[in-house]
This record gives structure tokens, sequence and C-alpha cells, in this order.
């Protein structure tokens, strides 16, 4: 402290114009009473009402903080400026703010309504500053404020409040880690989006908060391949190395080819033992293997859009594209890496030194790849000695029979070097090379030999270490070059090098029985001078010699001994002791004595020499715990890669047709295209991308384009997303005339469709058309009815009522909009069991599609608006079930068993012309709470059959997927089921007083309040009732107002109550309030709630 | 309390003579105390250039650059890739040496808020968030003499008033709204040679690498592409993010959006099979003499294989053995300096002629009574050619589309000596 204000005289010289000359003034002596007089006039400056005197005083403050000197007891002030108008002085507040909120937790809290007020500014740019100051005050008090808005500005329009909200994700988990599951939340809302300015921040905070919640990525994982050459240099590098995590737990070795060689050879050895259950598994397990080994697109995909990043100019980059690689890549492609990596040799040393530490691992795993390289790692006596050693690391790791010669030549120049530590590490690798490569072995001990005359004692040293090293490989030949060291002990001091010769001698001592007593005897003279680990071979020379050849040196190992007995160190005289007892025979010696020159004299296997960057590549290369070869705090490992690869359809993202013709076109043009993806197939996801993250519940609205697509199955082979999507649409417009009509509410009709399904197959076109034409209200009501009552069960009537009371008007109204279907012999369904798939569907519509259907569009045909609740969602395609397609509906009955289940029904088709067998539900992995209820099996399945089946899963009232396998006798596949928010509750009823009762207790932060707009034709009350009933299983509550709706429902395991209240103002304006006292589902239902009326 | 936390804590930036001079805290502040183990490590490097850029402590992970005599070391607590941080800390010391024209203590101590706004707005939470100069300048502005001249007597200040519409928008690297009376865009094609050349003259390694650094001075949203009479040469390419990288696969076309002002477009190594023209050639003798305290030393450069165009700005340095006292030498042409402590011997030559070459030559001063030096120095060129490209690489033609007007356009290239030794 003392130090510092003296410091800020010393500057102050030498500030330029215009800068506070801090030195000058002349309160600012380092007396500490004329401090607290400086910090009165900064006071002042601060309360007067000129901005120029409140900036100088700022910037006075601002240099004391970065200097590391207190300005704490001026915070007062400061903070009261907090809403200055200058932009410049507010910048340095809150620089002031962020620095030392946390020491003054009370005072902050005072600025926290400016910030607040600055999140709702209409300028996107003070809303983002706003949230990043407030976000980095890190006063505990504010945690439910920033959550808040972090949520906010999660779903703000502007790309960039969304990047600041990532941003300040872990900043508020570092403040409060048990906000860690609605920050997830928040991550998984913000995964979704599709512009690149948010997509590094938000990996970022996913890799700070979550980076286990690896199921988030799924659905995003070809999006973020795709955008990745357009986000920002940094982003680049976190999505990279999260993918490369990601990878090694999805998809199977590329080079599994080599290792299952390995292992079959083991198999065939363990396989009769191997118990009677797990032989099924392991003949699965290996039926997979036979297979030929086929990457997985999205394995590709990922290989391919990060090549190009090789080429960026940032080294981070660079570096983490080359991990993937050599964690990823197969190894005919690993070699793209190297070229890249000696480029960034010509860095700064800083970044050389992280290169080569990369480059050491890797050459020893993959040598062929540098090879060519090998010159760019040659020495220059300019290099820092740290850069010289690691290339040093590389040139002897590169070293092999062909070039060898080279290396060595190149070794002897830098033997020369004047950097000494330099030609000790060079000697070591000329040791390396000699034991890796027999064939120089000689040449390599000759040289050695010849440095041991050195002028240079260090270089003797060495040479005498890495001899003796050398030597225990073929120590019968080189009795000269021991004779040689033992001359040496008169001259060299280094300790090691001494003990190393006398290790030599006594190892070795038949081979120079004359030299050895005599060294001996040399030794035992200076024994009181030598270091500790002299001394200790000086007693195992001894006591080695006095084995072989006692007559000559009986006593001088006792006056070694002797000497031993009374050293300084204990270890010393352990020894001497412990050797005592084993060599010289007396009455109390043990057994062991007999031994004693089996223990000394026995065969020693030669140390191997090598690289103390073997095996650091389980570390993920490039990181900071490989830099350092320890686990570094937070190092996430890299999974070895899975034995049996999970299902890759959970990766499917399927953008319907109508996401791109909704009313979110008016966001859409806000929304940056990518700059720099050029290919029509990478911009497709990315342009649809724009809008909001889609609820998962939208994929299901296109499954019959989805079967339809996999029709055609060879196009798959090298499926983009976008050139999948083209596919669709063409098929699409190839099918029917207006597929636009195909709106989401039209899926929720396909239960009904194939309820019948088989008989509409039959008819086919020309009844469709006929339905088409005939399409009157009394059908439709009675469908209407029926359906709902199917589908609904004991449900309100009253809703049921009113749908019917309204269908008839609205399907009247628009007669083009919705088109009924002939339903003359449709008979209501039976309650169980419940309708059929819309594999069926998909497939009717396949069928149909050579028929001459024109412009009377079966599916849009089949759509009955007012049939709101069901919606099919896939569970498994047809392409990824190898024939198997499984779809599942929430039918919103009750699960008979148990109360506190969500009943889900499955319809299971079987596409293969093989009967299925024993199809079952097993090995769920379900987060803590969750509990599944799993369908009987179903011994088999024939050929073309669909089978329907109830399952129960118990959500705990979350959204959580439940995961689990669908096995049938020959396979696994990884399913997984995300409830919609809405299917989490069940209906309850109760009475408008009632109502309003509840609703009072569930106020405040139960209360979530937003105001939308409705479309055209949303604006009748039934469609109102009908869209929010289709997107929550709820209740309608009786409401004396006009134009207020009320809906009423309990979760299903917890029973927490959900009350929904739309008021429907003048025009368009409307307003949601939803009270819960489970936030998270409130929230969520909102927002679905608000999509579904959008629609 | 102290939660994982990723990225980059703190910085210090510390002098060579171990004054922590500046620090910023982006979380939590972290004790100064922490440079003590950074000053250790310092201490047993013995020299600047071998502190290990990495450093383990108890609770933190110290990561540094040294950049102008100015170490700036980040305090880091967990995992992160270290390029990452060394990469972003070079930004920063780029960024400096941007805004102040160098980056040295003095102008950082200068200009202290400027520097602290800076790193205000390029980490957020320890995380990069503007980096491209671009941006950072609309954020803040640079000093100028002028400006700070207004400044101090209108009391205003240099923090941009409008906000950072750059970062909003698709093309982060360009400012909006440039507009210049001469628009003019100038191309520097540099190449240099690294070599090793050993005792007898032959060369042992030779590359050329390359870089094109860019001046533009463009209105508006120029749309740029250069294409070269050659662009095989270029074996290993690296790119300012502005390039599209797609053109550069297909056509072989530089496209690009450019930043405005001055920027490095590519990097580029020539590829390897290609025998690099060493322009120069060195001829030497340097020997001690056993049991004496004196040696020879005699070097003549001359040139070779320039194409025609003179060598210039030729000057040798050599790191002379710990033994050598003094020396005592004559140039025929241009002056020497040997510096008795850091046994560092310069010369500068200047421009060779073929009808003269220049030579050094004398004797050395050898502390008495110590051992003969088992090794001759490596001595290490410089020179530059003008208007040559070693490679041969040419700029055929440079297109602009989006914008109306002509601008003017230039392509200047140059050859230098990169690292280049010579083994003696």
């Amino acid at each position: 402290m003392a130090a510092s204000p003296a410091y800020g005289e010393e500057k102050g010289g030498s500030s330029s114009l215009g800068e506070p000359e801090y030195g000058h003034d002349p309160a600012s002596g380092g007396i500490f009473a004329s401090d607290y007089k400086r910090h009165d006039d900064l006071k002042e400056m601060l309360d007067s009402n000129k901005d120029s005197l409140k900036l100088e005083a700022m910037k006075r403050i601002v240099a004391m903080i970065a200097w590391g000197k207190n300005a704490s007891d001026l915070f007062p002030a400061v903070v009261k400026n907090v809403a200055c108008k200058n932009i410049e002085v507010k910048k340095l507040v809150y620089v002031y703010l962020v620095r030392y909120a946390e020491e003054q937790q009370d005072l902050a809290l005072l600025s926290i309504s400016t910030f607040q007020r600055g999140l709702k500014d209409p300028n996107q740019l003070i809303r983002a500053s706003a949230l990043r100051v407030l976000s980095s005050i890190r006063v505990p008090i504010i945690v439910p404020i920033m959550m808040l808005a972090i949520k906010e500005a999660a779903s703000d329009m502007s790309p960039y409040v969304r990047k600041t909200a990532a941003h300040a994700i872990p900043k508020l988990y570092s403040l409060d880690s048990d906000q860690k599951d609605q920050l997830i939340e928040v991550i998984e809302k913000l995964l979704a989006d599709k512009t690149t300015l948010v997509a590094g921040s938000v990996v970022m905070a996913f890799e700070e908060v979550c980076p286990e919640r690896i199921d988030l990525i799924h659905k995003n994982y070809r999006k973020l391949c795709n955008l990745l050459i357009d986000v920002e240099e940094w982003g680049q590098v976190v999505i990279i190395n999260m993918l490369t995590r990601y990878a090694r737990t999805q998809f199977l070795s590329p080079n599994q080819n080599e290792s299952l060689l390995e292992e079959s050879a083991e198999k065939a050895f363990y396989g009769s033992e191997e118990e009677d259950t797990k032989d099924a598994k392991a003949e699965a397990a290996s039926l997979a293997k036979r297979k030929p080994y086929v990457m997985d697109p999205d394995h590709r995909l990922l290989l391919r859009n990060t090549k190009p990043l090789l080429q960026s100019r940032n080294a981070a980059v660079v570096m983490a594209v080359a991990q993937l690689y050599f964690h990823l890549a197969p190894k005919a492609e690993v070699g793209v890496i190297a070229k890249a990596l000696v480029r960034l040799l010509r860095s700064h040393s800083e970044v050389q030194y992280v290169v080569l530490q990369n480059v050491a691992t890797m050459s020893i795993k993959r040598r062929g790849m540098f090879e060519p390289y090998l010159k760019s790692f040659y020495i220059r006596s300019t290099d820092p000695t740290q850069i010289k050693i690691l290339k040093l690391e590389v040139l002897t790791n590169l070293a092999n029979e062909t070039n060898i010669s080279t290396i060595l030549r190149e070794f002897q120049t830098y033997i020369r070097s004047m950097d000494k530590d330099f030609v000790a590490a060079t000697i070591q690798a000329i040791g390396r090379c000699a034991t890796n490569i027999g064939k120089v072995r000689d040449t390599c001990l000759n040289g050695l030999v010849q440095l041991l005359s050195n002028r240079d004692e260090l270089v003797v040293a060495e040479s005498v270490v890495v001899i003796k090293k050398l030597l225990q490989m073929q120590p019968a030949q080189h009795s000269e070059i021991i004779k040689h060291m033992a001359k040496l002990t008169d001259n060299i001091q280094v300790p090691m090098a001494r003990a190393s010769i006398l290790w030599l001698i006594g190892e070795y001592c038949e081979h120079v029985p004359k030299i050895a007593p005599d060294v001996l005897r040399k030794m035992a003279k200076s024994f009181t001078n030598e270091e500790d680990i002299v001394k200790l071979q000086v007693i195992n020379l001894a006591a080695k010699l006095y084995l072989t050849n006692s007559k000559q040196s009986k006593l001088l190992t006792q006056y070694v001994l002797n000497l031993a007995k009374y050293d300084q160190n204990y270890d010393i005289r352990d020894r001497a002791r412990f050797i005592r007892q084993l060599i010289v025979p007396t009455e109390k010696s043990g057994a062991l004595n007999k031994y004693a020159k089996k223990l000394f004299l026995a065969q020693k296997p030669a140390p191997i020499l090598e690289s103390s960057f073997k095996d650091r590549d389980h570390f993920q290369l490039g990181s900071l715990s490989h830099l350092l070869n320890a686990k570094a705090v937070g190092y996430q490992e890299l999974p070895d890669w899975p034995d049996e690869a999970p299902d890759p359809s959970v990766r499917n993202v399927e953008v319907p047709e109508w996401t791109k013709c909704t009313s979110r076109e008016k966001r859409k043009d806000k929304v940056e295209k990518p700059f720099y993806s050029d290919s029509e197939g990478e911009s497709g996801p990315t342009e649809s991308a724009d809008s909001e993250p889609e609820s998962d519940s939208e994929e299901s609205g296109s499954s019959s384009s989805s079967g339809t697509s996999s029709s055609s199955s060879e196009e798959q082979s090298e499926d983009k997303e976008g050139e999948e999507e083209e596919e669709e649409k063409r098929k699409k417009k190839k099918e029917k005339g207006g597929p636009r009509k195909a709106s989401p509410r039209s899926v929720g009709s396909e239960e009904e469709e194939e309820a019948e399904g088989k008989k509409v197959k039959k008819a086919a076109g020309p009844q469709g058309k006929k339905g088409h034409a005939e399409t009157s209200s009394e059908e439709a009501s009675a469908s209407e009815s029926s359906s709902s009552g199917s589908d609904s069960g004991t449900e309100a009537p009253t809703v049921v009522e009113a749908k019917r009371r309204k269908v008839i008007p609205s399907s009247k109204a628009g007669p083009k909009e919705i088109s009924l279907l002939d339903l003359d012999d449709f008979t209501p369904p039976p309650p169980q069991p419940v309708p059929s798939s819309s594999i069926i569907s998909t497939s009717l519509v396949t069928d149909l599609e050579g028929l001459t259907l024109t412009d009377t569009s079966l599916a849009p045909a089949l759509l009955s608006p007012a049939f709101g609740a069901v919606r099919t969602y896939e569970l498994l395609h047809r392409m990824a079930g190898e024939g198997l397609s499984v779809e599942y509906c929430f039918s919103r009955r009750p699960f008979p068993g148990d109360p506190h289940m969500v009943a889900v029904q499955i319809q299971i088709s079987n596409n293969t012309d093989a009967e299925v067998k024993s199809l079952r539900v097993s090995e769920p992995k379900l987060l803590a709470g969750m509990r599944i209820q799993e369908f009987p099996e179903i011994e088999s399945l024939a050929p073309g059959d669909t089978a329907s089946v109830v399952m129960g899963i118990d959500f705990c009232d979350s959204t959580q997927a439940a995961n689990f396998q669908l096995c049938t006798h020959t396979r696994h596949f990884y399913v997984s089921i995300q409830p919609p928010v809405g299917e989490l509750m069940a209906p309850v009823f109760m009475s408008e007083n009632e109502f309003r009762k509840e609703q009072g207790k569930l106020t405040g932060m139960s209360e979530i309040t937003e105001k939308l707009t409705l479309p055209e034709k949303c604006r009748s009350d039934h469609a109102i009732v009908q869209q929010v009933t289709s997107a929550a299983n709820v209740g309608r509550v009786p409401c004396g107002a006009d134009n207020e709706y009320r809906f009423a429902a309990k979760t299903v395991t917890s029973g927490s109550l959900v009350l929904i209240t739309l008021e429907w103002r003048e025009g368009a304006a409307a307003q949601l309030t939803v009270n819960s006292e489970k936030m998270v589902i409130g929230t969520m239902l909102v927002k679905d709630i608000i999509q579904a009326l959008a629609q | 309390m102290c939660f994982q936390q990723k990225m980059i804590h703190s910085l210090f930036l510390i002098n060579c003579s171990g004054d922590i001079f500046l620090e910023k805290h982006w979380k939590s502040v972290v004790s100064q105390s922490v440079c003590d183990y950074f000053f250790e490590a310092q201490e047993k490097a013995i020299d600047v250039e071998n502190v290990p850029p990495v450093i383990s402590t108890p609770h933190h992970y110290l990561i540094s650059i040294y950049r102008d005599k100015i170490f700036f070391v980040s305090v880091i607590q967990t995992e992160v890739p270290p390029l990452f941080v060394i990469e972003f800390l070079h930004r920063v010391a780029d960024t400096f040496q941007d805004y102040f024209g160098e980056c040295s203590e003095t102008a950082i101590k200068d200009n202290v808020v400027i520097v602290y706004e800076l790193l205000e707005e390029m980490l957020d939470n320890g995380f990069p968030l503007a980096t491209e100069s671009n941006i950072l300048k609309e954020l803040i502005k640079p000093p100028t003499i002028l400006r700070s001249v207004v400044n101090s007597i209108t009391g205003s200040s240099n923090v941009g008033d409008t906000l950072p519409t750059g970062q909003l928008s698709n093309i982060p690297w360009r400012r909006a709204g440039v507009k210049y009376t001469n628009n003019e865009a100038y191309f520097d094609v540099i190449e240099e040679i690294d070599a090793i050349i050993d005792k007898s003259g032959s060369t042992v390694f030779a590359e050329i690498q390359g870089v094109i650094d860019s001046c533009i001075k463009l209105s508006g949203m120029p749309d740029l592409s250069l294409s070269f009479m050659n662009p095989r040469l270029l074996d290993d390419v690296s790119f300012h993010p502005c390039i599209r990288f797609k053109r550069w696969e297909s056509e072989r076309v530089l496209s690009f959006i450019p930043p405005d002002g001055n920027f490095r477009l590519i990097s580029y190594r020539v590829s390897s099979q290609n025998l690099v023209a060493i322009p120069v050639y060195v001829k030497h003798l340097i020997s001690f003499k056993e049991n004496s305290s004196s040696g020879r030393f005699d070097v003549t450069i001359g040139p070779k294989q320039n194409m025609g165009k003179t060598v210039e700005g030729v000057v040798m340095t050599v790191h002379m053995p710990k033994a050598v006292l003094n020396m005592n030498l004559t140039a025929t042409q241009g002056s020497y300096t040997f510096d008795p402590v850091t046994k560092v011997l310069a010369w500068d030559v200047g421009k060779i002629t073929p009808q003269k070459l220049p030579n050094l030559k004398g004797i050395v001063n050898l502390q008495s009574g110590a051992p003969k030096p088992e090794e001759n120095p490596s001595l290490n060129i410089q020179f530059k050619i003008q208007q040559l490209a070693i490679s041969g690489l040419k700029v055929n033609r440079l297109d602009m589309y989006g914008e109306k007007y002509k601008p003017f356009k230039g392509v200047k290239y140059i050859t230098k000596a990169g690292k280049f030794q010579v083994r003696t």
C-alpha cells in the first residue's frame, strides 16, 4: 500500500496532455492524512453538477483501481452518479460498481433500479449493457432479479441481448448454484437459438453450468455444426471443444476396425466362459461390429464443417480443430492438421510452447503425420530454451530408421550449443534414439563416449547417465567403455554422474575385475565428502564387490560400512545397517543371507527411455490439463467411444413446412442471414432458424412429411439437414395441392384419420373428393363430438358442448380452410385400444400418391380444427428403427393404476418384412423421481401390423425427457419421450368463486402475465377455447365476464393448481395470465399457449 | 463462495523490474500476491523468454505472455484451453499497439483510463466479447493529440457516443458508415525467408512465409476480390475472418468485405517443394586459439540470386560465447557494436553492392584463463529486398463490387529475412 501512492507520483510526470495528471495533484502526497483529503476532494468533484468535473474524478478513481489502490470509501459518492447522463461518466461508474459492489452490498442495491429501467429500454444496446452490469454485480440479494432479467432477455427480440443473457448465465450460476435448474432451462432455450451471435456464448454457458447435460445438444447438434464457421472466433473454440466431447459419446470410433482385431482375439479366448445373459448382449454387439463400419453422417458433418477452420488466423481455433481431428477423425484423415499446426510454430513463443507440447503428444501416436515437416522442428540458437527442448522432444519422437542419420547430424550441432540445459536434453535425446532404433545404437554410444572428454562437466555428466542406461542393454560388449568411465571418477564432480559410474562398475564388476576394487578404494577415501546419492552407490558397490570378490574387498567394505554407520543422513545409516546384515554372515542373520548374491546381482531389465509425453493423450489435447499433465480443476474427461452407437435419430430435427409460413415472418426479416455459409444446404436450416426456439411439439407436426421423406432412403446417404428439408418440400408439393394448409392443428386429427385408416385406404381418392364436396355441418359436428368424446373421455361436458356449438358456424364459415372428410361410415372408435398410429396415415398418403389426387388434398381434408387435443409424436423413425416405426401421443386419459402418471399411447408399426418379436421397454434412464410403468411385452408383431399399447410415465412435473430403450429380439433403440408442458396436467372443475379464491392465493411470483395479439382466425370464442385446450390438458371454468376465458388444471404428479385466464380486449389485443406455484410450468405454459394462439 | 469460474479471472501487467503497474479483475478480486508465484518462476527462468507461459499454483493457474518488455499475467481458476488465453492476451497487446502506437509501460500508464475501458469491453465475465479493432474503435475512440487537447478544454470524452452497431451486424469486423474522400486500397505482400545454413554454406532448411497486410480506406460496404497469377504457390493459408472460405476453395480467389483500416488479410506458406532462392551468402572464419586469450573473427556477406534487386537493410547479430571479453574489429562498410554485458555483436551493414563486399574482421579478446569456447556462435542475418516477392507470387487483379466509385489500388512487394541463421 505504501508503495503504490509513490508509484502514482512517479508516473504522474509522464502523463500526457489531457489525461488527468495524478502526480501533480498536490493532495496526492504519500502521507496517509492527505489521502483522506484527496478523497474528500474527489467526493466534492463527484457531487458537483458539472459533468467534466465528475469525469475527471471518475478517471482518477479508475486509475486508482487500476493500480490496485483501495477506493472503496468513495462508494456512496460514486453510486449516486449511476444515472448520470454523460456516457463516459456512466461507463466509469459501471467499472467502479462492478469492482466494489461485492464489498458494499447494501449501497450497491441503490443502483439496481437504474439497471432495471435500462432493461426495458427500447434500444437493444442499452438493454444489453444494463443486463451486463446488473449481472456483473456480485450481490447475492439480487439473484431473483437477475434470474428474471436473464429469462426475459433470453427471449428478447435482439440477438445481441440474448447473447448478453447467455453471458449472464454463468455469472448468476457462480453467485448462486441453486439456480441451476432454472438456468438450464434458459440454456436449453438459448441453445435452440439460430443466430451465430448467440451460439458461442450459450455453449460457453452450457459448458460452465451443465456440461453433463449432453442430451440438450442432440437437437442442436447439426445446427451448431452448420453455424460454426460464422460464429466469432472465441465461440468457435468453445463449441468445437464441446462437440468433441459430444461426438465421443454419440458416435462409434472410426478406427474401431483395428481395435476390433485385437478384441475379437480376446473374445475367442474368453467367450466360452461368459454367462448366458451376457452372451445375448455380446452377440448383439458383435453382430453390430461385424457390420463394416460406416461413419455416422453427423460425425462426418462435424469433421467436414470444422476443417476449414484450420485456416483460421486464431491459434486457439486451429488448435481446437486439431484436437478434434486427433480425437475423432479416422486415422487416414488426421494428417490434415499437421500443416496447420506447423504454421502456428511461426507465431509468438507462447503459442509455440503450447503447440509444441501438443505436437509432442500427437507425434508419439501418429508419427507419420509430422514426418514431412521434420525440418520445421529444427532448432535455432535464438529459440528460448523451453522451446528448444520441446522441439527436441518432437524430433526424437519423429526419428525412425530412415531419417535418423539426418537427425543425428542435427543433434551433433546442438551438442555444441552454448545453452547447457539444451545440450543435456540433446544427450538424453540421443540416448532415446539409440534405444528406439537398434541400428544406430553403437553409433550413438560411440558419440556419447566421445562426449565424455568434453570440457564441460555438465555434458560429461549427462553423457555418463545416458551411457549407463544404454550399457545396460548389452554390457558384455562394452567393458572398454566401462573402464573409461571408471577413470572419470577422478574428474567428474556431478553427483548424479558419479553415482551412475559407481552403479555401473558395481553392476558389471565381473567385466572389470581389476579396476572395480581400486575404484572402491578411492571412493572409500573420499566417502565423507560425497553427496548422499553417491554415498549410497558407494555402499552398493562395496556390497556387490564383497559378494563377488570378497578376498580383495572385504576390509574396504567393512570400512565403508563403518563410515556409513555414523553418517549424518539416516537413509545412509539405514542402508549400511541393512546391507551389513544381508551380506555379512552372522549367526543372527536370517535365511536371506544365502540369497544376498541373487538379490544384488540379479539381472536387471534395461530401462526404457521413453518420452514424457507418452500417454498424455488421455487428456483432451489443447487443454490446460494436457499441458500440465495433471487434471486441472473443472476438467471434463474426454469419454471413451461407446461400444454401440446411441440412437442417431435423437439429432433429427425436422423443420416442418408450416413453420415457415406462420406469423413469424415478421421476425424473420430481422434475422441475419449467415454470411459465409454459402451452400444452400447449409443456409437452409439457419434461415428457418430465426424465430424462437421451437418446442418439440412442433416436430410432430411434420410426421406425415417425415414419413414421406423416409421413403427416399437412398437419398439419405449424406444427408444434410437442408437437403432433407428440400427433399421434403419437393415431395410435398408433388403430393398435394396445398401443403401449407397442413397447419399444426391438422396433426391432432390424425388420430381420427387413423381410426378408420384402413377403410379410407380402400375408399381412396374418389371418396376423399366426394367427402370434401359434401362437407356438412352436421357431419362435422358428429365427428366432432364423437372424437372429442373418445379422447377427452370423462372430461367436462361443458367443454364438449361449447365445442360443438362453435364448430358448426366455423366450419360453415370457412369451408376452404376446413375441409372434412366424408365420414359416412365413420364409427366412433372404441375407447380402448385407442386410435392407430399415424404411420398408417403416412403410408396411406404414399399409397394415394399415385392416384389422381390433384387439388383436393387428403391430409388437409382430414383436419378438423375443433378436434384439438391429440397430437402424435414420433418416437422412432422408420429409418432409424430399421423398419420399425413408433409413434406416441398423450391420450389425456388418467393412467389406470397410478393417478400420478401421464398416460402415453404408443403405436408400433412393423414395416419390415419379418416378424418383430418380444417388443419391450428396458433400461429406462430417468431423472431422479421419475418413474415409468412399462407396457406389457408384445410377443410378436407381424409384418405390416400395428399394435397399440399404453404406458404410464410420471414426469415429476418436469418437461425432462424420459429416456429408455425399446428392445426387440434383435435390436435396442434409444428413445425418449418428452412431454409438452400442457400434458403434465389434468383438468379440474371448479366454480367461478373457487377459481377466484385460488387465484388470489397464487399471486406475486406465481403469477405470470403476458400480452399477446390474437391473429384473425383466433378471434372467436370457439377458436380460443379450442387452441388453449389443445395446447394444454385443462378444463374450462365458467366465467361471468364476456371476453374472458378461464381454465383450470392440476399437475399430475404434485397436484398443484394451474389456473389460466385469458382476457380478450378490444381488437386483437389480449392478455394471458397463468397462476401456478410451479413457476417453471407456468412460464412454459404461457409460452405454449401463446404459440398455439398465434398459429 | 468461490465457485468454478472459467476463462480469465484477472489480469496483471508487470514490467521487467517486477512492478505490477496495472490490475484488472473481471470477477472477484484476486490478491496481487498471486503474482509471487510468477516472480518465482521468472527468477528460476534466468531470462525472460524462458518463463513458462503456464504456471500452476495451489489455487490458480497463471497464463502469461511477454510482449514489448511487459508481462501480461492472467489468472485462471479452472480448465481452459491455454491457447485461448494466450491468443487473447496477444490480442490485448495488439489493441494497445493499435491504440497508442506502442505497447509500452509508459503508453499504458498514460492512457490508463482508456486501457481500462478497453479491457472492460474486451472481456465480459472473463469471456472475450469484442476483440475486433473496428468495433472497439467505435466504442472507445483512440487518443490523438488533437483530441486530447480538445478534451481537456471541453471536458468531452473518448467514449464514442454512438452505439456500436458493428457488434450487431453480420459483418462484425467492419464499422458502419465509413466515408473517405480518397478511396484507397493498398496491399503489401511481405515474404520472409526462414533458413538455417550450415557451416559449409549449404542449406539445411529454408522456407518462405508470407503475409498480405492491407490498408483499406474505402467508403461504404465494398466487396473486394483479389486474385493471383499463381495461387498454386500458396501451400498453407490462414485467413482473416472476413474472407469467404468457399470462394477460395473453389476458385482460389480472395473474396471479402474488408475491415476498415489496417489488417492482415492472409498469412501463407509457400509449398516446400519449391526450392528457396537464398539471396545472400556468408563467408566466415571464426576461431579461438587454444591456451591464448584471443581469437579471430572474419565475416564477409555477399549477394546471391537476388534477381537483379539490391539487398538492403542488412544487419548481422551474433551472440558471442560468454568467455568473450571484447572485440576489436574493422568494418569495410557500416558500423558495428559489441555489448560486453549481453555479448551481442551487431553489425549494421546497410546495402550490399556486389562490387565491394562488406567485410568485418578483427581480433576477439577472451577472458584470460577461461577455457577456449567449445562452439562457434551462429550468425543471424536480417535483410530486405524491395519490390520482390521471392516466391514469385503475383497479384493478378483486384475488383470491387457493391460500390460505385473507383478506388485507388496499389500492391507492394517486399522480401525480408525471417529467422535466417548461419551456423559456423
